[in-house]
């Protein structure tokens, strides 16, 4: 009994850790969306928004207030990606566009380190990174505050994306936009305002991200490669799809730790940092279009 | 097929004044003018290569002309991209279908809305009275287009997954969604067969019958823009080589050497 209850500890910490992970991919996907481009610079979003909103909370803001600022600083930096980068490579090929999110990583995380320091800062979100009492009282499972917290967060910014995009004019403005730019702008929809919109966006899952990653690892430059944790998660979820990035994100998340607990020890343990990897690989073998991407389908 | 038109045709709504476009050394449209009248039919014709989308292109606002203006109901069209030309009543089609293929026909014609469609997300994500209306009147109003289209019956089919004939309908469906004055359509029968070619014919006159809508269009094939247009613009080499009632441009000699053909001994 206490042997089952252990595996079902692990599958639900797997579970919550796995919401993580989609929080990241889900920025990802947003960008994805509407302009084909996996951004690389996503991991360097989540870097430097974090570690702006821990520099506004040392510089004495209030969480809140601290929150907000950051948000306007994504708006700011979509804006200037929009207009700097992504408007004159507006009739370039996807992977002229892929190489200038790369570069554009390198730029946000120099800047925040050069803005901020090198330094790894805590952050301190009130969420304890322990078990819950009344969980272990009624369940005997330990599951963690942080975990928890971290997966209603991310079900409500998914959800609350979710409908964006069914129902409202942005959403479908956005969708047209992803199917084809020129035919887009030839009915009136904006371009450069969706395209701000879905930075925006972006920027915002990417601070909401880095803060549940900063409370549990500390606010420090490996976040940039952890958020490449979401790349598994895509690869199995489909680049293009919401659902697909939290199916993905748990999938990965309850997986790896399984593998972690039971085969790692055979493997001199910690394999909890190649086994999305490996996992990846073999899903492109079976379904390179990911659980909910769209089948490829190419005509010779 | 001229008489009584619900909408006579009237003034210059579009004037096209000594455009001359060129990439790097090549001159694709040389010193070009020309004028739509108001709920005219008007065809584009020339040989390939002689400008005719570049044309369209620089009324659409993708291409601006080094020369010259445009210059829509006496406002000069200037520094402008396609998207405020879609606002200001101009839409159209292209010669390559440029449609959102994985979207379905009625999200596509819908999509032609987004001009029409002003309700914000939290209007719409608490189902405000205002955003109910509004998007019952614009989903009404893509459900009309369908109906007047004979397209209702694939309108949930993903548009990537039709007849290249059905997919230039929709891609008429949705510039016709725009509610645009002026109507471009980029070779709206290429490709089809005679029955088609026919049934989009009849849809063109309908459209500017009953909606008055103003329509510029590019074809090849002679008797359907001798039998639909009520003028003709003839372009060679990137010059206007004739402007007028079909009849005239059929006999004009210019013309006839250039495109119509002459015969070969």
């Amino acid at each position: 009994m206490t042997e089952f209850l252990f595996f079902i500890e692990v599958v639900v910490a797997g579970l919550l850790a796995g919401t993580m992970y989609s929080l990241v991919a889900l920025g990802f996907v947003l960008i994805y969306k509407a302009s084909s481009t996996f951004n690389f610079a996503q991991g360097a979003m989540v870097f430097f928004a974090v570690l702006a909103f821990v520099g506004f909370m040392e510089l004495g803001l209030p969480f809140v207030v601290a929150f907000f600022v950051t948000i306007l600083l994504m708006g700011l930096v979509g804006f200037c990606t929009e207009r700097l980068v992504l408007k004159p490579l507006r009739t370039q090929s996807e992977d002229t566009l892929l190489m200038a999110t790369i570069g554009l990583g390198f730029v946000l995380e120099g800047l925040a380190q050069a803005t901020w320091g090198v330094e790894v800062r805590r952050l301190d979100l009130g969420i304890g990174d322990f078990p819950i009492q009344w969980i272990i009282d009624s369940t005997g499972l330990f599951i963690s505050a942080l975990d928890l917290t971290a997966g209603f967060v991310a079900a409500f910014l998914i959800i609350a994306l979710a409908l964006l995009f069914k129902y409202t004019k942005m959403g479908l403005g956005l969708r047209a936009v992803a199917d084809d730019p020129g035919a887009a702008s030839s009915i009136g929809i904006p371009l450069g305002n969706i395209m701000l919109l879905v930075w925006t966006a972006a920027g915002i899952v990417a601070l909401v991200a880095g803060m549940m990653w900063g409370a549990r690892a500390g606010v420090q430059f490996a976040l940039v490669d952890l958020a490449l944790k979401a790349l598994p998660v895509l690869i199995i979820g489909g680049f293009s799809s919401i659902p697909g990035a939290i199916i993905g994100g748990l999938i990965i998340g309850a997986t790896e730790k399984v593998l972690e607990v039971y085969v790692g020890p055979y493997f001199g343990g910690a394999i909890e940092g190649w086994a999305p990897y490996v996992m990846a690989i073999l899903f492109l073998l079976w379904r390179p279009e990911g659980l909910f991407g769209e089948k490829i389908i190419r005509r010779v | 097929m001229m008489q009584a038109r619900n909408f006579p045709i009237g003034d210059p709504i579009l004037e096209v004044r000594n455009i001359s476009l060129s990439f790097g050394g090549v001159k694709a449209i040389t010193n070009t003018s020309f004028n739509v009248l108001r709920h005219e039919i008007r065809a584009i014709i020339g040989p390939n290569g002689a400008g005719k989308s570049s044309l369209l292109n620089c009324i659409n606002g993708i291409y601006k002309p080094q020369e010259g203006t445009i210059t829509l109901k006496n406002e000069v069209l200037d520094k402008i991209s396609p998207n405020i030309v879609a606002r200001k009543g101009i839409s159209r089609t292209f010669q390559n279908l440029a449609l959102f293929k994985r979207m379905s026909v009625l999200d596509n014609v819908l999509v032609g809305r987004q001009l029409h469609m002003s309700a914000n997300f939290l209007q719409v994500a608490f189902q405000t009275p205002q955003a109910r209306r509004e998007e019952r009147e614009n989903r009404e109003r893509c459900e009309e287009i369908v109906e007047f289209l004979e397209i209702a019956h694939i309108r949930d089919t993903p548009v990537g997954r039709l007849p290249y004939g059905l997919q230039k309908k929709v891609e008429l469906g949705r510039a016709l969604a725009t509610e645009a004055e002026i109507l471009l359509l980029d070779e709206p029968m290429a490709g089809m067969n005679v029955e088609e070619k026919r049934e989009m014919c009849r849809f063109i006159l309908k459209v500017n019958d009953e909606f008055g809508t103003t329509m510029v269009l590019i074809e090849h094939d002679m008797g359907v823009v001798m039998d639909i247009s009520d003028n003709v613009v003839v372009l060679d080499y990137g010059k206007v080589i004739g402007d007028g009632p079909p009849d005239e441009v059929r006999s004009d000699q210019a013309v006839i050497d250039a495109y119509l053909g002459v015969a070969h001994d």
